[in-house]
């Protein structure tokens, strides 16, 4: 109990790490489902469909199944190599969580006051890329110490793309950083609240349109994904720098993907999209008119219980009949458990946060399902001739704004 | 012992260890692979000393960018393993004596760097560890030492220019 009370910091960093923890763990997990049964819709397919209702225990079934299978090491590799890059890229991916704040400087709850992010920096953007910059060791270190080819190519090619594209990533950003003038998330965000014109919010994405469009682009390249999977581009390279992968490491990679994605996301919403703040005007004061907006993560909650019920019960499936109904009485539950007063401002924050990340995720699926693969020529000749340029331009042209607007 | 002096230490130590493996691996990659982690391993250090911002800079554009291209390069050369001499002449008349000058000037120097301190300690005079704001760096940058930064991006951009020239030879 000593050790407790004395270090209050560590104790709190540490009950947040393991919540944080098991919430992406499980994020991770249902992104694949997700992602899967997106992209089968949008290719008139079902997707997994029997292990559990609606394919539901499908995460958990590929979850053992990479635990049970044998674990090859190619007797050629380089050992302690082939052991370090997944765990390098899994936990370089899953690090760069730790900084990003999912909700407001501050919030009380139950009398207790904290903040909903693992670990405050005033620097925080600067250490986030940097962390995420040594993320290619993992793809790299895989391509080369599995000493095969295909691996090798597979693990170049990455090394090229991720290095080219990490330029125009950082670059796009910079000019939401002359915008906010800090590198403190906080601050980025604080930043960006208000309206213009009372409906307008005054999100970053307006006057950055381009640096937005530029850092979508750059990260669906930076996280090795349709259109720019050429890392992993199977018609060619077999799986690319995981080909000699298997068992749980193989999952590890895997795992790492989809951390990235969410890291991407997340970093989108807070620089472009305002993080947690509500689209709305501010709704603190009890007689503002724009109050009802308290209850939107409420009414979503409830309406979507109600929508599991009727779905559940009008299933073919049996086991979807039992569950669901059962799920949907949680929910809404929950949902009612959101109007109370010392929960509802809590949850305003992260709902709003958390509802961005999942659309740009969405959009993330979206482009995977509808877009076909670059040639690596066409890869380079974009991200270095066209989307360079393009955020160039932009970083002068707003730092020119800003400085004509200092002056003036 | 205090965490940060814990910190330090097995800090100083991972860099130590990294510096002997980048001399002692014989793969060139394992050699690389050590450099990075003596990067960041002083980025921590840096961290410790309030300097978050050179913290992740050092992790950014070292760890980063630069180790990454060299282990590119190693990877598209397919470099085999290094054929290690036993010490030649010239490294055992000039470089063995020369090594071990400097190690002991360095040890000398430290030595007296610590009784300097001890002795402002006792006097009470030691300046207050300063946290580096990222504002603060960059107004020093921008206005002090503004012709400098100016001539290392010329000298990098010369830089550019020749590896251009070196790989197109044609032009």
């Amino acid at each position: 109990m000593d050790f407790v009370t004395q270090h209050p910091v560590l104790v709190v960093s540490l009950i947040k790490i393991v919540i944080a923890l098991f919430v992406v763990m499980t994020a991770l997990a249902y992104l694949t489902w997700f992602e899967r049964k997106v992209v089968a819709r949008i290719q008139s397919r079902w997707g997994p469909y029997w292990v559990g209702p609606h394919g539901l225990l499908q995460p958990l079934a590929d979850g053992i199944k990479f635990l049970f299978k044998e674990d090859v090491v190619p007797p050629a590799s380089d050992k302690v190599t082939y052991l370090l890059a997944p765990f390098l890229a899994l936990s370089l991916a899953l690090t760069t969580l730790a900084l990003i704040p999912i909700g407001p400087a501050t919030i009380k709850f139950l009398g207790q006051s904290t903040q909903l992010v693992i670990s405050h920096s005033s620097v925080a953007l600067i250490l986030l890329f940097a962390i995420s910059s040594i993320g290619v060791y993992g793809v790299a270190l895989a391509g080369w110490s599995s000493n095969s080819k295909y691996p090798l190519l597979g693990g170049l090619r990455s090394s090229a793309q991720m290095i080219s594209y990490e330029v125009s990533l950082t670059l796009s950003v910079v000019g939401v950083l002359l915008l906010a003038g800090s590198l403190d998330f906080y601050d980025i965000v604080g930043g960006q609240s208000g309206h213009w014109g009372h409906f307008l919010p005054k999100w970053h994405v307006f006057p950055q349109f381009l640096g937005f469009i530029c850092y979508l682009t750059a990260a669906i390249a930076e996280t090795n994904r349709v259109p720019f999977d050429l890392p992993e581009a199977e018609t060619e390279l077999v799986a690319g720098f995981h080909t000699e992968y298997s068992s749980f490491k193989f999952a590890m990679f895997f795992m790492a993907e989809y951390a990235n994605m969410i890291t991407v996301s997340c970093l989108a919403t807070l620089l472009f999209l305002g993080g947690w703040l509500s689209p709305f005007p501010s709704a603190l004061t009890p007689d503002s008119p724009w109050r009802w907006q308290l209850y939107l993560p409420a009414a979503g909650l409830i309406i979507g219980g109600i929508a599991l019920i009727i779905g559940g019960l009008r299933s073919v499936q049996w086991n979807a009949k039992a569950v669901f109904p059962i799920l949907g009485i949680i929910c809404i539950g929950v949902g009612y458990l959101c109007t109370w007063s010392a929960v509802m401002p809590v949850i305003q924050g992260p709902f709003w946060f958390l509802g961005k990340v999942f659309l740009l995720l969405f959009f993330y699926v979206w482009a995977r399902g509808t877009l076909p693969r670059f040639r690596y020529d066409q890869l380079m000749a974009f991200g270095w001739k066209f989307l360079l340029p393009l955020s160039l331009i932009n970083l002068v042209a707003t730092g020119l704004v800003v400085v004509l607007r200092l002056h003036s | 012992m205090s965490v940060a002096m814990l910190v330090f230490f097995a800090c100083g130590i991972v860099a130590v260890l990294g510096a002997i493996g980048l001399i002692l691996a014989r793969e060139p990659v394992h050699s690389a692979l050590s450099l990075v982690l003596v990067m960041v391993a002083l980025a921590v250090l840096y961290l410790l000393l309030g300097a978050a911002f050179i913290a992740a800079i050092q992790i950014l554009v070292y760890a980063g960018a630069i180790m990454v291209l060299f282990i590119f390069v190693i990877m598209l050369l397919n470099a085999g393993v290094e054929v290690r001499t036993n010490l030649s002449r010239l490294a055992r008349w000039v470089g063995v004596p020369l090594a071990i000058l400097f190690l002991v000037e360095m040890a000398y120097a430290m030595v007296r760097e610590y009784g300097t301190r001890t002795a402002l300690a006792a006097g009470g005079s030691v300046a207050a560890p300063v946290t580096a704001s990222t504002r603060a760096l960059s107004m020093e940058i921008f206005t002090k030492f503004v012709l400098p930064f100016e001539l290392t991006s010329i000298l990098i951009l010369i830089a550019i220019l020749g590896a251009l020239v070196l790989a197109k030879k044609d032009i």
